[in-house]
């Protein structure tokens, strides 16, 4: 039996090696999949024979001299809300139930395109509307470091998959951080990059302006293999950057002494700060001082609207982007007794999405209806103005920003549910990000008792490279990427 | 769920503190050219793949209880 | 001392109309989605995932789309604003698959333009609110007892919407506005218009007031009519029904309603105190459109000769009658077609009579328009020049002119070929009329005897023996002669 997945990186080298094969790759993870996702339910809609046959295609390929990229051979688990041809989407909701994508998302694509087989969909918040996994119609994700705890949310399946290494990279999206969060709670490295980046042609939309799909990894490197396979502009999203694929790992290196990071006075402001978090950021950034780094304060004085404004927002868009979901063309479907087709809507998405989903889409709703879009939406769409002012003038002094990812560790199953507002306002750093469309990773900083912390770092909107080489840096002078659950 | 929206929203009045006259909304985050198309037909989904996922369809039409008089839309 | 009584709703008030007309861009693809523009397919034949509102999809504007609009603003007079905005109008229908249809709110692409409309006793002047660009639904179609079929083929073709000021005064007015809206729109080829497949469809909004009154009486919505002739129609009893009702003291009340065109009857959809609350904010999905003045200005000078432009030109420089004029500018296509044929031949008086006679009927007959005449206009202005110079004579010219209008053909050489040149040399034609009073006693007799019509009789005698080719002005005269009539 193989031994548990390594970084990409490495599972690359094996393969250029001849020591592992790529069917052998997608059967260890597999085996380790049956041993430890049962307890974690990470994965939804496994597929792996036909992964299997991807790999050995994979594998002819090496053979023939022909690999067709970096990622080549390489299994890696998608977020069941990035759709793929032929295959069940559902965004962990009922009312996607027998779903069958009849077109791939464009990140999809160009990872079939790169060779790298795709094993499973990973567990979510239903529509990626939540913070912990909890909102999945099919059940909670469990985090690899403490099964009482969540894995973070929305892309917990992913986070989790990866730090169990089932797989060693992963998709997720991240709208208000739902890709930096999970991987905060898991110990592994999640980014999202600038907005426009990456393609959300088959994305399942949530709040358009903010949703961006990012990699999931052990490392900054392996993420930004994976942000350079799935980067670069696509004429099917009228919102994607008229740039090319990025080159990100190309930049890395581990020199660190011309950068400047900048410190917002507002965190430590901010309720709700564990000290162990707190602890594990300020060592980060001494880390980074050592090594020849400057520090210099920073403030963001906007940072305290950013939830209201991010959950006005993000509302208001998915009230609208769900709207579809009316059981007319796909989907669930539940008729009332009473018959028409008023009664059915109300129904079936009654039955078909859960409470979190129907108190967004009834927040937004209000958002935006009459008397109330100035105060609320408009307002909102004002304070993200401000809050790039905020982040232009701060990076005008420093080249990234550096803040936890999180206030807290993983907190318990079950210990938010009854609290909606508490889980909110727990996005607190990584709102900002989506709301000016600035790149954002989570890097693993160390532990608070024995769970991970995340050190998040923030840059200027384009400055994907940057932020990687960054975290890069920090990862190439610490070993907390490389600690393992005990699973 | 009530009182989670009411919380919410008080939350949210916060705003109502803050000053924003004269700031523009955000309407999009990077300023980018209007992405145009070209004018060139191509129907990507047959007409059986469109049906596939219907739960109800006659045909290629999709089926659906029907719209009562007093829903009708104008 | 009473006061008069106000004057009666019936026969004193101002009418009050105002039109929003929807219309199909002439595009290939739709507005936000590459699926083919198409009429009269099965079911979902043209779709894509933008079209099906998968989860996932999304939309890319259509550039031609916006080019066309921009046709349709510029000839509509209207400022073309460089920026407008994209907005979500939220509402659920099963023809509408996002359950919002992407539309323009409070940045349309047009706005402030007009129309000038030809009525009797002049031209009147209808302002035009704004054009805004948007998608239209699918169609649902009510079969069943309890179910209905949806078919999305129609949705997200692209639209403009055409809102007029309320300053139509008749149900006369309105024919008049959409069928002149509908020359200007075919004019620059923003669209095809054809309200039978649906290409054009108008909501009206009528209200009446006293005469002499600021205030706008309540209005009702007439939706969906789909032929000028209903939408004539539909208004006029509209009107009537709202004098009537205010005549004998009654209020009119808000309503959207519907015309049934067989029964002659508006019958009420909906009564509603309140707007539907759409909650229109800018899709994010769309970048604002933004459209250089340097574009704007190309597209203007790209612009046809509109038809009213065109028309006065006929008049002062082409030398034609008013109505001739209007007729033959009646379309594009036939304006071209006319104006050819009027240069190559010389005479545009003489053209336009032979055009509006022979070609023009020839159309009517068939029920189709210039496009189906094969003869190039060059060769119609030959075949009316032989004619005017009697080298053939206008009876036969016009039966070629039958056989070749919609096949093609070059006159001169079948002229030739069938020998058909008119016979005019006098001699000749000096001795068959001998020949034809020679041998026909009895008519020639009649004639003497008072009888004209035998005049006619020897006339068709001499067409006869040369096949027609005899030009009938001279044979006539020849004949006068002879018998000393």
């Amino acid at each position: 039996m193989a031994e548990p997945l390594q970084t990409a990186a490495a599972l690359r080298a094996a393969l250029d090696a001849g020591r592992e094969s790529a069917v052998g790759l997608v059967d260890a993870a597999r085996a380790r999949a049956d041993a430890v996702d049962p307890a974690l339910r990470a994965l939804l809609h496994p597929r792996w024979d036909a992964a299997r046959e991807e790999a050995a295609a994979s594998d002819r390929r090496r053979a023939a001299g022909e690999v067709a990229s970096k990622l080549d051979g390489i299994p890696i688990v998608v977020k069941d809300n990035i759709v793929q041809c032929d295959e069940p989407a559902t965004c962990a909701s009922r009312i996607l139930e027998g779903y069958r994508s009849p077109f791939s998302a464009t990140a999809i694509e160009r990872l079939r395109a790169a060779g790298a087989p795709i094993v499973a969909r990973s567990n979510m918040d239903e529509f990626a509307m939540g913070s912990s996994t909890e909102n999945s119609a099919f059940g909670p994700t469990r985090n690899p470091w403490n099964p009482e705890c969540v894995p973070g949310g929305s892309s917990g399946g992913s986070a989790a998959a990866v730090a169990a290494d089932i797989v060693p990279l992963a998709l997720g999206s991240d709208t208000g951080g739902s890709i930096r969060q999970p991987a905060a709670f898991c110990g592994v490295v999640g980014m999202k990059p600038t907005y426009g980046r990456v393609s959300r042609w088959g994305l399942v939309a949530f709040a358009s302006s903010l949703d961006q799909i990012g990699p999931i990894a052990r490392t900054a490197e392996d993420a930004a293999w994976l942000l350079d396979a799935i980067s670069g502009h696509d004429p099917r999203d009228s919102t994607s950057l008229p740039e090319p694929p990025l080159e990100t790992t190309n930049a890395l290196g581990t020199d660190v002494a011309g950068l400047t990071i900048g410190v917002p006075q507002e965190v430590s402001s901010l309720g709700g700060l564990a000290a162990g978090v707190r602890d594990r950021v300020a060592e980060a950034v001494a880390v980074f001082e050592a090594a020849g780094a400057r520090t210099c304060p920073v403030s963001l004085p906007h940072t305290r609207y950013g939830i209201a404004a991010y959950y006005l927002v993000c509302t208001a868009e998915a009230s609208s982007n769900l709207a579809r979901f009316d059981g007319v063309r796909y989907g669930h479907r539940t008729e009332g007794p009473e018959g028409g087709i008023t009664a059915m809507y109300e129904y079936t998405r009654a039955r078909g999405f859960g409470d979190e989903v129907k108190r967004r889409i009834l927040l937004g709703t209000y958002a935006l209806s009459a008397g109330y879009y100035e105060a609320y939406y408009r307002k909102a769409q004002q304070v993200r103005t401000l809050l790039r002012g905020d982040f232009e003038r701060a990076f005008a002094q420093c080249d990234v920003i550096a803040m936890p990812s999180v206030p807290e560790a993983a907190f318990r199953i079950g210990e938010k549910s009854e609290d909606p507002l508490s889980m909110y306002l727990a996005d607190v750093f990584t709102v900002s990000a989506n709301l000016v469309g600035a790149p954002g990773i989570s890097v693993p900083c160390g532990f608070d008792g024995r769970l991970p912390v995340g050190l998040q770092l923030v840059g200027p909107a384009l400055a994907d490279a940057r932020v990687l080489r960054a975290a890069h840096a920090y990862q190439q002078m610490t070993d907390h990427h490389e600690q393992r659950p005990p699973l | 769920m009530t009182r989670s929206l009411e919380a919410i929203l008080d939350h949210a009045a916060d705003l109502e503190t803050l000053d924003t006259s004269g700031v523009a909304p955000t309407v999009h985050v990077l300023p980018l050219p209007t992405p145009l198309r070209p004018d060139e037909a191509l129907d990507t989904v047959a007409p059986e793949a469109a049906v596939a996922n219907a739960p109800q369809a006659e045909g290629t039409a999709f089926l659906v209880p029907k719209v009562l008089d007093s829903e009708a839309e104008g | 001392m009473s006061q008069p009584a106000p004057p009666a709703y019936e026969t004193e008030h101002e009418v009050v109309i105002g039109l929003e007309v929807h219309c199909h861009l002439r595009t290939r693809s739709k507005l936000f989605s590459s699926a083919a523009v198409s009429y009269g397919d099965a079911p979902n034949q043209h779709v894509t995932e933008v079209c099906l509102a998968l989860p996932g999809a999304l939309p890319v504007l259509n550039g031609r789309a916006v080019e066309l609009a921009i046709r349709a603003g510029l000839a509509l007079n209207c400022k073309v604003h460089p920026t407008s905005v994209f907005a979500r109008k939220n509402y659920f229908y099963p023809d509408l698959p996002k359950g919002y249809q992407i539309s323009q709110f409070e940045e349309p692409l047009c706005t402030e333009g007009f129309l000038d409309i030809d009525v009797a006793g002049g031209t009147r002047r209808i302002g035009i609110t704004r054009i805004h660009m948007e998608e239209d639904a699918g169609k649902s179609i009510h079969d069943g007892a309890a179910t209905t079929l949806v078919d999305l083929n129609r949705s997200g073709v692209p639209l403009v919407e055409i809102v007029s000021e309320p300053d139509l005064r008749s149900a006369e007015e309105v024919g008049v506005y959409l069928r002149t809206l509908r020359q200007i729109l075919r004019y620059v080829g923003a669209s095809d218009a054809d309200m039978e497949k649906g290409q054009l469809r108008c909501d009206a909004n009528v209200s009446l007031r006293r005469p002499g009154e600021d205030r706008l009486g309540t209005r009702r919505e007439i939706k969906n009519l789909n032929s000028f002739r209903n939408a004539e129609a539909a208004v006029r009893t509209e009107i009537e029904n709202q004098a009537e009702r205010l005549g004998a003291g009654g209020r009119v009340v808000q309503a959207t309603v519907g015309y049934e065109a067989d029964a002659g009857r508006i019958f009420v959809m909906r009564t509603k105190e309140n707007a539907d609350d759409y909650r229109y904010f800018p899709d994010p999905d769309l970048i604002p459109l933004t459209v250089p003045e340097s574009r704007i200005d190309e597209i203007r000078k790209a612009l046809p000769e509109l038809p009213g432009v065109r028309c006065r030109r006929f008049v002062e420089t082409l030398g034609l009658k008013d109505e001739d004029a209007r007729v033959l500018t009646a379309s594009r296509e036939l304006a071209d077609w006319f104006e050819a044929a009027a240069a190559a031949h010389g005479s545009a008086q003489t053209v336009a009579s032979w055009t509006r006679r022979d070609v023009l009927g020839a159309l009517n007959d068939r029920d189709v328009e210039i496009d189906a005449v094969a003869l190039a206009p060059a060769a119609f202005a030959a075949l009316v020049k032989m004619t005017d110079e009697g080298r053939v004579t206008p009876r036969n010219a016009r039966d070629l002119l039958g056989e070749i209008l919609f096949e093609g053909g070059d006159p001169e050489a079948l002229v030739r070929e069938r020998g058909l040149e008119a016979v005019s040399d006098a001699g000749e034609l000096e001795a068959l009329v001998d020949a034809a009073i020679a041998t026909n006693p009895r008519a020639v007799a009649s004639y003497a005897s008072g009888d004209k019509k035998s005049l006619n009789f020897l006339m068709g005698q001499v067409m006869k023996q040369t096949q027609g080719k005899a030009d009938p002005g001279s044979v006539r005269e020849i004949l006068a002669r002879k018998l000393g009539g």
